[in-house]
């Protein structure tokens, strides 16, 4: 038992990333029916940030100055790409704006290839890590931040998507952009924001990855990316909620299968649930089945 | 004009064609290894070792009045790359013999080429197995995984009194499963018990499997892997509070670099020290340092020791034919290595002794040394 719960820690620390990433995906998702394959990237870059605000300048930044710094400027990224390569495309096919995505992923990683070079950094976490006791479990306390900022900041999106006019603007863009217009919303502006959102989440995930497993690589991106991807699917993609708990769940699924059957077999599991998903119920745990209005 | 233009394009083109042709004043060595990318810290380490043995060679007159020459290719630590490598080395440069490739797929991707083609390899530092197996051409100046595995178990069994271990490796890494192989045979025959704890080379999270470890009663973990995983296992085993020793192989030399902290008191098992006290081993150290501006790592040590042993079978052999060099190189009795002296058994494996390193406040120091035969 006592296992299974220190395993259950390890499931929300690795599921609070994909919880970040996904929901990335999930806002883009909503708002301009575009699945941003270049979001892991997003969150790569937000790491190679972090990094060169901790340890390139003289003096040492605070942890929450790091963060917001690197969030900040992966927010900034994000605009950038919405601007350079999809916003031409939101009129063309969704293939199209699908192929410029993974494009788009595929230019991002030879970027910082060519930045960074291709040999990984090593990040030291930039908080204290020494194990604190909590009812006889040892627990990280970097996997105690990991989860409490990422809680955080996902009740502050939620608020803002609720309770901000911008917010409500956004919600409005995501279920008519026509009539968005109409009501006199900026849906330029708009759809920015999502991608600076998103951006800045995904970045704080990025974050959190490499200062857990203490590297940061190009090609670090790809694969939670995929898994948020997955979660936010799983979730049901447009849906924030459904990010958040597809998140933990595919964070915990995960942990489950490397702790109890096989790391073997993770990925098998992971990108089967998909499949099943997609089979069964496409629209995610908390999407609705839409009906296309006639 | 068209015609023109590419009767003096094709005139042009066989001219740098000719241009690539080898005249023989110089001894060609090839050099394979990962020379960019996340394993680059191993190709360049073997470039630079193979190139000073060089300098210092043709600093002292050269070798049958020639000069060395080494070129070196990268093979990303990919076998296909690895091949190109291998093809543009032959036909392009025409080499004599090869000193490489630096990891053991990428060797063994080449190996049946190599024994086609009969070009002499001394590899520095592929390890597995089965890299000199039936092939009579190739040799390494490296001890075998499975060697250095069961030496690793040895020393932990005897060392440290470990008697239930925690096996940790990467199942997609010949190199990993080769070593925990070994070492879980040592230690079958020894009657101890241990359990496996498999990882994937795309997997960044190990907390599940670190967690389980802490769980069991375990006296050590080995974990034969390289440094880039070594160090993200042990911070992660670091954060969780794991508090076992931690035990390696020569995938873990230099990992004081970035992981110092974390790695402490942990032991790997090397195939030379920098701190060892030999004055051949000292020499090549400070001109190492000299002239790349760092410490050599083992895998310099094994590429420098590589380019002296081959040079001294051309020698022995007064000949850049391969099969006189192929008989010299079996015959060779290296007295000299900074790895410690070179002898090949019959399948061109080198008979030599074992270093157990432990990391003590980011510096290698020398726990035990195994020599050859020591079972």
């Amino acid at each position: 038992m006592e296992l299974f719960i220190s395993q259950l820690i390890n499931g929300l620390n690795t599921g609070s990333i994909y919880a970040l990433v996904a929901i990335g995906y999930t806002m883009v998702y909503g708002i301009i029916k575009l699945i941003n394959f270049a979001h892991g990237e997003i969150m790569m870059f937000g790491a190679y940030f972090a990094y060169l605000f901790a340890f390139s300048l003289s003096f040492q930044l605070p942890f929450l100055v790091v963060i917001v710094l690197s969030m900040f400027f992966a927010a900034i990224l994000g605009i950038l790409i919405e601007r350079v390569a999809y916003k031409k495309l939101r009129k063309a096919p969704r293939i199209s704006a699908l192929i410029t995505a993974i494009g788009m992923s595929l230019f991002l990683q030879h970027l910082a290839q060519l930045i960074f070079g291709a040999t990984p950094y090593v990040m030291k976490p930039l908080v204290d890590t020494t194990p604190i006791t909590i009812l006889n479990f040892d627990i990280s306390r970097l996997t105690l931040l990991t989860i409490g900022l990422s809680i955080l900041f996902m009740i502050l999106l939620t608020l803002f998507v609720y309770k901000t006019k911008p917010g409500k603007a956004m919600r409005a863009v995501s279920q008519d952009k026509e009539a968005a217009i109409l009501m006199g919303i900026n849906v330029d502006n708009i759809i920015s924001l999502t991608f600076a959102i998103g951006s800045a989440l995904g970045a704080l995930g990025g974050i959190f990855y490499a200062m857990t497993y203490s590297q940061i690589y190009p090609t670090m991106g790809v694969l939670p990316g995929l898994k948020a991807f997955i979660a936010a699917v799983f979730g049901g993609i447009g849906s924030i909620g459904g990010a958040m708990i597809g998140g933990y769940l595919i964070g915990i699924i995960e942990t489950m299968t490397k702790a109890y059957i096989s790391s073997k077999w993770v990925d098998v599991i992971v990108f089967g649930l998909l499949i099943v998903i997609l089979l069964f119920k496409p629209s995610g745990i908390l999407g609705k089945n839409r009906k296309e209005k006639v | 004009m068209k015609k023109l233009l590419l009767i003096v394009s094709v005139v042009l083109l066989s001219a740098t064609l000719t241009a690539c042709g080898q005249t023989d004043d110089t001894v060609r060595l090839g050099v394979i290894g990962p020379l960019t990318g996340q394993y680059s810290m191993y190709g360049l380490a073997v470039e630079n070792g193979a190139k000073l043995a060089a300098k210092e060679i043709n600093a002292a007159g050269g070798v049958l009045d020639k000069d060395i020459d080494i070129i070196a290719y990268d093979s990303k630590g990919d076998s296909t790359e690895g091949v190109n490598a291998y093809n543009r080395l032959r036909d392009q440069d025409e080499i004599h013999a090869l000193i490489g490739g630096t990891f053991s797929s990428v060797t063994l991707a080449i190996k049946g080429l190599a024994v086609q083609d009969n070009i002499p390899i001394l590899t520095p530092t592929a390890t597995n197995d089965t890299v000199t197996l039936d092939a009579p051409n190739v040799f390494r100046a490296c001890y075998s995984d499975s060697y250095q595995g069961s030496t690793a178990a040895i020393f932990a069994n005897t060392e440290l009194n470990v008697t239930n271990a925690a096996v940790m490796y990467n199942r997609d890494d010949a190199y990993s499963q080769g070593l925990a192989q070994a070492f879980m045979d040592e230690f079958d025959a020894r009657g101890l018990s241990y359990d496996r704890f498999e990882f994937g080379a795309q997997d960044d999270d190990y907390s599940a499997l670190l967690t389980n470890i802490k769980d069991g009663s375990y006296d050590a973990v080995f974990l034969p892997a390289y440094v880039a995983e070594v160090g993200a296992i042990l911070t992660q085993a670091d954060t969780l509070g794991l508090d076992l020793p931690f035990i390696g192989g020569d995938g873990w030399d230099g990992i004081e670099a970035d992981y110092a902290d974390v790695a402490n008191g942990f032991y790997f098992a090397n195939h030379y020290s920098k701190t060892d006290e030999a004055s051949n081993v000292q020499d090549f150290v400070v001109n190492y340092t000299a002239e790349y501006g760092e410490a050599p790592n083992a895998l310099a040590a094994l590429a420098y020791d590589a380019v002296y042993a081959m040079v001294e079978a051309i020698e022995n052999a007064d000949s850049l034919e391969a099969d006189d060099l192929v008989t010299a190189l079996s015959n060779l009795n290296f007295l000299d290595g900074v790895t410690g002296p070179i002898t090949f058994d019959e399948n061109g494996d080198p008979i030599k002794s074992i270093t157990i390193i432990q990391v003590v406040d980011g510096v290698h120091e020398v726990f035990a040394k195994v020599e050859a035969g020591d079972e």
